[in-house]
């Protein structure tokens, strides 16, 4: 069991690997224009697609109507555009939500 | 430029220090998420080495949630391989959009590659540098203080068990804050917001029609899909 487990970690560390590095051992010599361009423009696409990824298991449909990831997530962009601290915004909008769920939206 | 060694000294932890205030935000949700796995992996069976030993050689989060269930279940090596490139394909975009980025790094570079994760990537995309010619440090280092977090939180979560001091309910946020907090600052930051646009609602499209276990892959795809196409109307534009 721990041998076939061992080799399970081995092959998940691998294709992790792979993935990572593939894109760097393809394009190695130069990057055609448009790998460049998508290398320009993806990083804010895939900020909000991670977004809407964490956001995903929210239950919309039935109460609280996903309102204590709305209120949390309303409060780290107004924090963010007021201080422009990241810290600040991830503290503050942590400790929003965990209130938020702990006392006033208990399931 | 050359400076004397005690100088360049003073450079070197001013760089430290930008870069671990930097990694602080990632430190408190990856201690937490780690503690979140590592207690996971006890419960499965697996104990404080293969909690180590995940955390650093895989160190890819989602993918080590996971991966406590193929271990469980014993799952076959092609089934391994087939959910970990679904799970961390995303990756191969975080490599492809640093490319440029990370050209110059030298000896930093392979590690550098290796640690990019979620969360590093959104500290280091945007590119910004407190300094020019220590970027590459300063990247690397961001890099490696986030996997020491990490591993730091499998560890405790391996040890520690069930057995934590203060109720935690909803302290998960703390990752989605962080990819809130980067696209907020990403969309101060630039004019041309239809990238981050297209992001949000082609992820948001695939969810609702492919619903939240399948979705990224297709997301992916319409994310690529968008961008070429205005590519070619920029292009034109352009003429």
């Amino acid at each position: 069991m721990n041998t076939h487990a061992a080799i399970l970690v081995a092959v998940m560390a691998a294709v992790t690997m792979l993935l990572r590095f593939l894109p760097f051992l393809v394009f190695r010599k130069k990057t055609p224009p448009y790998i460049a361009y998508l290398g320009e423009v993806l990083p804010a696409a895939i900020i909000g697609m991670l977004v809407v990824y964490c956001l995903k298991d929210t239950a919309v449909t039935r109460p609280p109507f996903g309102a204590p990831e709305l209120i949390a997530g309303l409060a780290v962009v107004g924090l963010q555009a007021w201080r422009r601290s990241s810290l600040l915004s991830i503290l503050g909008g942590t400790a929003i939500y965990m209130v938020l769920v702990q006392t006033v939206f208990v399931a | 430029m050359v400076f004397p060694p005690e100088e360049r000294c003073a450079m070197k932890s001013e760089i430290v220090r930008k870069a671990f205030l930097k990694s602080l935000p990632v430190m408190a949700g990856y201690v937490i998420l780690g503690i979140g796995f590592g207690i996971l992996l006890r419960d499965a069976g697996y104990g404080l080495p293969w909690a180590f030993a995940m955390a650093v050689a895989i160190y890819a989060g989602s993918m080590q949630y996971v991966g406590v269930g193929l271990l469980a279940g014993g799952a076959g090596i092609l089934t391994t391989i087939l959910t970990t490139i679904m799970v961390n394909a995303r990756h191969l975009f975080y490599s492809i959009s640093m490319i440029d980025k990370y050209k110059n790094a030298g000896k930093y570079k392979p590690y550098m590659i290796f640690a990019l994760t979620d969360e590093t990537y959104s500290l280091l995309c945007d590119g910004d540098t407190p300094d020019r010619e220590n970027a590459d440090l300063y990247r690397f280092l961001v890099s490696l203080f986030n996997q020491l977090y990490w591993i730091t939180g499998c560890v405790l979560g391996s040890l520690l068990g069930t057995v934590l001091p203060f109720p935690t309910t909803g302290i998960e946020f703390s990752m989605t804050a962080l990819f809130i907090a980067s696209f907020t600052e990403q969309w101060i930051r630039t004019k041309d917001h239809l990238p981050a646009v297209t992001g949000l609602l082609s992820t948001l499209l695939c969810l609702l029609v492919f619903g939240p276990e399948r979705f990224l892959i297709p997301a992916m795809l319409l994310i690529t899909l968008v961008l070429t196409l205005l590519r070619s109307r920029r292009g034109r534009k352009a003429v």
